[in-house]
């Protein structure tokens, strides 16, 4: 069990590094603090889930770790890594079709024009949607579309000549956040099939301390406005895991009594 | 049911595939197709309906004796001179021109209105500054051009078309202005992602996103162009070259009123079959990305 915490250090280099991160908004009397002096360690092959309320700064935090944005005080190293970012939404451009989605993003990666579309089709492989390549995003189901924003996240990691993963930062904003529970817990099992396959280091922002505690290997608790690290939580569980197994419930109880505990000082 | 089969505990992973599968087959069900045949005759049989509403209170108002019939003629005078204005070779040699002088002035102003939008579009301070001015433009009626075109280039082929390109010219900068403007932030934020700046952000991001909003300005400018080529036409005879407005022009001196009518049709059958591309082109560009809930 990777521990990787911010009071004991790893001994091996973390794949992404914050040190006493701090980010408002705005300046003066009506800045907006978002994040507060926010450390964290996450080990390469790592899959930390994290966690808060509302107005936390979890997507603040990802922003600022995929270069979207400056920090305002600390520092972030990712060590060279790729990073790739996926978002709530699909995000696809309907111009395009599947393929055209991925290759441009192989494309923005350096892939030559004649290797593209054979590495698109793997990366459609990779998440099981072999032969849909001419379909437009909007002729799939929201899980297919979101799987698809997987293969484009993951085409943003690949190496010029190998095919990616270690080495490979995968930021995902609340990804599975718009899709129906079935849909969902298929996604959880296939993203970490991915994950397991590819060695990637994964930073998962949710509101959802169920699928944290399915997913993470550590659950990190933000406390929201301003986003501080609260407390972490370690997942012993073996993989894979059931989200409605009596295991993950009873961690998952046990982090949603400290979330609401935090979440409540907020209505005093 | 591939969905059934899930077991708790373990080994679930070699299902996966087919549950996923499963799922991806019941979310596809594809709705039923209608055979071209039938979607056409949809589409004609209101338009064929409309006419006759059309024909029949023209015959009507012709029939209450408003006007004596030389001067309102009705359908059963009208409708054989337009089918002999419509055989004559001559009369397509003014059709010829005039879509000319239209395409031209068209192309001029997209050129232009292209040109000015992707300038305005890029910086907020110039969208501050010219944002309502090419508005105005756009709501001012051309005719109101007129005068000073004639003043600056007499009545020339130039006078009519500085008058089509400034009608057309602001509706299609502004469609672009628009569809850069509402280019959906979070495909935006994706670019950004995927590393696209600059160049390559306009061209694989920003000029895809807005091409509806463009189509739309460019039909739109299609329709200005239109009336400033037909109001400059009527005011800008140019020797005795002949076009749609001269006819209509002519036919009024000569008090020709059942050809004046028959040509007033042909303008409105062109304005009608010239929308319906610009309508084809959005509809395929819509069906292609998924805007259209039908």
């Amino acid at each position: 069990m990777s521990q990787a915490t911010t009071a004991t250090p790893s001994r091996t280099a973390a794949a992404v590094r914050l040190s006493g991160v701090s980010k408002a908004f705005g300046s003066g009397d009506t800045a907006l603090l978002a994040l507060d002096n926010v450390s964290l360690e996450v080990s390469p092959g790592e899959f930390v889930c994290l966690l808060g309320a509302s107005g936390c700064g979890k997507s603040t935090l990802l922003n600022l770790v995929a270069d979207l944005d400056k920090v305002t005080a600390g520092s972030i190293d990712v060590g060279g890594a790729r990073v790739a970012l996926m978002f709530q939404e699909p995000a696809l451009f309907p111009w395009l079709t599947v393929t055209g989605n991925l290759e441009l993003a192989l494309r923005q990666r350096g892939v030559p024009r004649q290797e593209r579309r054979a590495r698109a089709a793997e990366l459609l492989a990779s998440v099981h949607l072999s032969g849909f390549e001419k379909k437009r995003p909007h002729q799939l189901s929201g899980g297919m579309r979101q799987r698809v924003a997987l293969a484009r996240a993951l085409a943003l990691t690949v190496d010029e000549d190998g095919d990616g993963g270690r080495g490979t930062v995968l930021l995902m904003d609340e990804p599975f956040g718009a899709l129906d529970a079935m849909t969902r817990d298929l996604l959880h099992d296939e993203i970490e099939r991915i994950w397991r396959e590819r060695g990637l280091t994964v930073l998962f922002v949710t509101h959802n301390v169920r699928e944290a505690v399915r997913l993470g290997d550590r659950v990190v608790l933000l406390s929201s406005r301003p986003g501080r690290v609260v407390e972490e939580f370690a997942v012993p569980m073996e993989r894979p895991r059931r989200i409605d197994s009596t295991e993950v419930a009873t961690l998952a109880a046990t982090i949603t009594d400290r979330l609401r505990a935090e979440v409540g000082r907020h209505g005093a | 049911m591939a969905l059934e089969t899930r077991k708790p505990g373990t080994g679930r992973s070699p299902d996966v595939n087919r549950e996923l599968a499963g799922l991806d087959a019941l979310e596809l069900a594809a709705g039923a197709r209608r055979s071209p045949l039938s979607r056409l005759w949809s589409a004609v049989w209101p338009m064929l309906v409309a006419v006759a509403i059309a024909l029949g209170a023209w015959e009507l108002v012709v029939l209450s004796g408003w006007k004596e019939p030389w001067v309102l003629p009705g359908p059963r005078d009208v409708l054989p001179e337009f089918w002999n204005v419509v055989t004559d070779g001559r009369f397509w040699d003014a059709v010829g021109l005039t879509m000319q002088r239209a395409v031209i002035g068209f192309a001029v102003a997209t050129a232009i209105g292209v040109l000015i939008g992707a300038v305005v579009s890029r910086s907020m301070i110039l969208r501050r500054a010219f944002g309502s001015l090419i508005t105005g433009l756009q709501t001012m009626p051309s005719i109101a051009w007129f005068p000073l075109a004639i003043l600056l280039f007499q009545l020339s082929e130039s006078a009519i078309l500085f008058v089509v390109v400034l009608g057309a010219a602001p509706s299609i900068a502004n469609g672009l202005i628009t569809g850069v403007d509402y280019t959906p932030p979070i495909l935006l934020r994706a670019g950004k992602v995927m590393g696209l700046r600059g160049l390559g952000l306009y061209r694989h991001l920003i000029i895809p996103a807005s091409l509806p909003s463009f189509v739309a300005g460019l039909k739109q400018g299609w329709a200005f162009a239109w009336r400033s080529l037909m109001a400059g036409e009527l005011l800008v005879i140019i020797g005795d070259t002949q076009s749609v407005g001269t006819l209509l022009h002519f036919a009024r001196e000569l008090s020709d009123t059942e050809r004046m009518i028959s040509v007033m049709i042909v303008i409105l059958i062109i304005g009608i079959l010239v929308d319906q591309l610009f309508a084809l082109a959005d509809r395929t560009l819509r069906n292609r990305w998924g805007l259209n809930t039908d």
